[in-house]
């Protein structure tokens, strides 16, 4: 694919993504408009998190994409082979050698650094679209600082189920300012959104980025009477018996027996090559 | 044992290995032509074009044969392409009123200048599925008249020579690019526009059939519909003049209504406009319609809550390349998030009834 530029797309179309990814580090947790150009993949796989990648990478970047934790399913896959082809970048699956990392749907479990960038993949970046379908309200409340709608709709979810409802995309507050969608992570993952790295936010059908410059300040909503709680399978993870990362639950037989494995297979990779095991790691080895 | 789906990469390339032998089909059949696309499939052809928002036949038959025949597959790689390709400058206004028509009809005059041309359509054939097609018969060749040599006038002139239709507010200001500048509310008509144009056919024939059977009423009449090429000119600053930098097929359909006139305007009639890329009728005349229908506002109407008059409803749900792309997104993987639902509907379960499920049981 030598005929397209690096990263595919063309310098000014980079420029003015940088400008809108500028902003929005200025003002974190704003939701930036920006002109979203068609990607070769289609909306909604990716392309807000390619456009804001192809816009942070340089050729000098070593760049991990992961999709649910994973470097190997389909299209975390795609879109780091994208990047080989149009921008030529070194690619890792380890966390901690990558400096620009895609994700779609969590957090790393490994600490990021100020050397690193997370770029997310957004579906839908407002975070108050399900209470008010019209963009045109919501901009007004988020200038107005006007959220009781939130936080009244987190309040029928106790008085209706005696818990908060979210269990993934959870509402945080920015600096005391904005509230955010954070993207479709699990609430488990919500108190790493404070960090050292970049956090870049970028949704391409939306045609809107937002970011989060590292120790920026991030609340997850809740009462005081009912504290944000971060939860998971309460289980160590049957490959290398973490008990402190997210896991998938697997249906291993037509017995419907389950088996909990953590998401992020490089934590669990590189934690096995350490020579720790769990539950099911022997039979693993076949 | 763990089942979980791995070898992604093999299996993608598999994949894609499957589908070029799928879109090929038999190797006993002869294999389609990219000329062949265009020239007998070429109301595709055109669809692709203007959802594309891409005038190139070739490509966009090239598009229409990768895509195995799916027209929205075919649409969204010409936007995929469109989007490498550097923006140069802008053309001049097309000036419709010097189309050379092919075809060129009115529903609101018996005879007007121009005349009545019905070009090649299919408004009077009989559906009846023709046989000797099948086996490739050959065309006889259709009878052949002189073109009109000067301009024809549109039918929306003599009306408004009369006074008594709506004048369009004039300007030179330039209108916004929805291709380059993110799309805000209130978009304003040349957007609108914009967006229609590129709208999916089905979901604008959708809300233009939702005005004439009752939401947002207002009867349109087809005061013209014309299909031709115009030149297209472009001003190039070193030479001072505007050049021709080649010729597009449009369609054009402007739709005279009703109206019964409100606290600052006399009773008269009002317009909706369509303009498609190629021979692209229902779109246009659909087009002309959810236009008309968007246009509550700056005519002092009544807004009735129609879908069709919603701005923000219409233009945020009309693109085909989003809307087929978010929705096919949810085949992506979403374990971690179904997770995260998993737990919370269990425990909620185990705070609503005290149950627990069999799962939590056998632990």
């Amino acid at each position: 694919m030598n005929e397209y530029n690096f990263a595919y797309l063309d310098e000014q179309t980079k420029r003015m993504i940088r400008r809108a990814i500028l902003k929005a580090l200025a003002v974190p947790g704003y939701q930036v408009p920006f002109a979203s150009r068609e990607m070769p993949m289609p909306y909604g796989w990716g392309t807000g998190g390619v456009q804001v990648s192809a816009a942070t990478l340089t050729p000098e970047d070593t760049f991990k994409v992961i999709d649910q934790g994973a470097d190997d399913t389909t299209n975390a896959v795609s879109i780091r082979k994208f990047f080989e082809n149009t921008a030529g970048v070194a690619t890792t699956e380890e966390t901690t050698k990558a400096t620009v990392i895609q994700t779609r749907h969590r957090i790393p479990e490994v600490k990021l650094t100020e050397d690193q960038i997370l770029v997310y993949q957004v579906p839908i970046p407002e975070p108050l679209r399900f209470l008010e379908p019209r963009e045109t309200e919501t901009r007004k409340m988020h200038s107005l600082g006007e959220y009781g709608l939130m936080h009244v709709k987190l309040y029928e979810d106790i008085s209706q189920h005696g818990a908060i409802s979210t269990a993934y995309a959870y509402p945080v507050k920015v600096s005391g300012r904005y509230v955010m969608d954070p993207s479709p992570i699990p609430k488990f993952d919500n108190p790493k959104l404070e960090m050292d790295a970049i956090q870049l936010f970028g949704a391409g059908r939306e045609q809107r980025i937002y970011a989060l410059p590292p120790h920026t300040k991030v609340v997850s909503l809740d009462f005081e009477d009912y504290p944000f709680e971060a939860t998971k399978a309460d289980h160590p993870c049957d490959l290398c018996g973490a008990k402190d990362s997210y896991l998938d639950e697997v249906i291993m037989d037509d017995a419907g027996d389950r088996m909990f494995v953590c998401s992020d297979t490089d934590y669990c990779r590189t934690r096995r090559a350490q020579g720790h095991d769990g539950r099911l790691s022997k039979e693993d080895a076949v | 044992m763990y089942v979980a789906v791995k070898g992604g990469e093999k299996a993608i390339e598999n994949a894609h290995a499957w589908l070029a032998e799928e879109r090929r089909g038999s190797t006993d059949v002869t294999e389609l032509s990219i000329a062949q696309i265009r020239e007998q499939l070429s109301l595709a052809v055109n669809r692709v074009m203007a959802e594309g928002s891409l005038f190139d036949p070739d490509l966009a038959a090239l598009a229409i044969k990768q895509a195995r025949g799916d027209l929205i597959e075919a649409i969204f790689l010409v936007r995929a392409y469109r989007t490498t390709l550097p923006r140069f400058g802008y053309s001049n206004p097309v000036e419709t009123g010097q189309m050379a028509c092919d075809r060129r009809i009115s529903a609101t005059f018996k005879d007007a200048p121009g005349g009545q041309v019905l070009g090649s359509t299919f408004d009077y054939t009989h559906r009846l599925l023709d046989f000797k097609l099948a086996a490739e018969g050959e065309v006889p060749l259709a009878p052949e008249s002189q073109p009109r040599s000067e301009p024809i006038p549109h039918i929306a002139d003599f009306l408004q020579d009369e006074g008594i239709i709506q004048d369009e507010p004039t300007s030179d200001a330039t209108p916004g690019d929805l291709t380059r500048e993110p799309m805000e509310f209130p978009a304003g008509r040349p957007l609108r526009l914009q967006s229609l144009t590129r709208g999916d056919e089905g979901f604008v024939l959708g809300m233009a059939y939702s005005t004439q059977r009752g939401y947002a009423r207002n009867h349109a009449f087809v005061g013209e519909l014309r299909i031709g090429k115009v030149a297209v000119e472009m001003d190039i600053p070193e030479l001072g003049f505007a050049i021709e930098i080649g010729e597009v097929e449009l369609t054009e359909c402007e739709t005279v209504n009703q109206f019964k006139g409100s606290k600052t305007e006399p009773p008269q009639f009002t317009r909706g406009y369509g303009l498609v890329f190629g021979q692209s009728e229902r779109k246009s005349i659909a087009m002309a319609l959810v236009d008309r229908a968007l246009r509550w506002g700056e005519l002092g109407e009544e807004n009735l809550g129609a879908p069709a008059q919603d701005e923000e409803f219409v233009l945020s749900h009309a693109d085909n390349i989003q809307a087929t792309g978010f929705l096919e997104h949810i085949k992506l993987p979403h374990y971690v998030d179904f997770q995260a639902e998993l737990e919370l509907v269990r425990k909620l379960r185990l705070e609503t009834d005290g149950r627990t499920t069999p799962q939590e049981a056998a632990e």
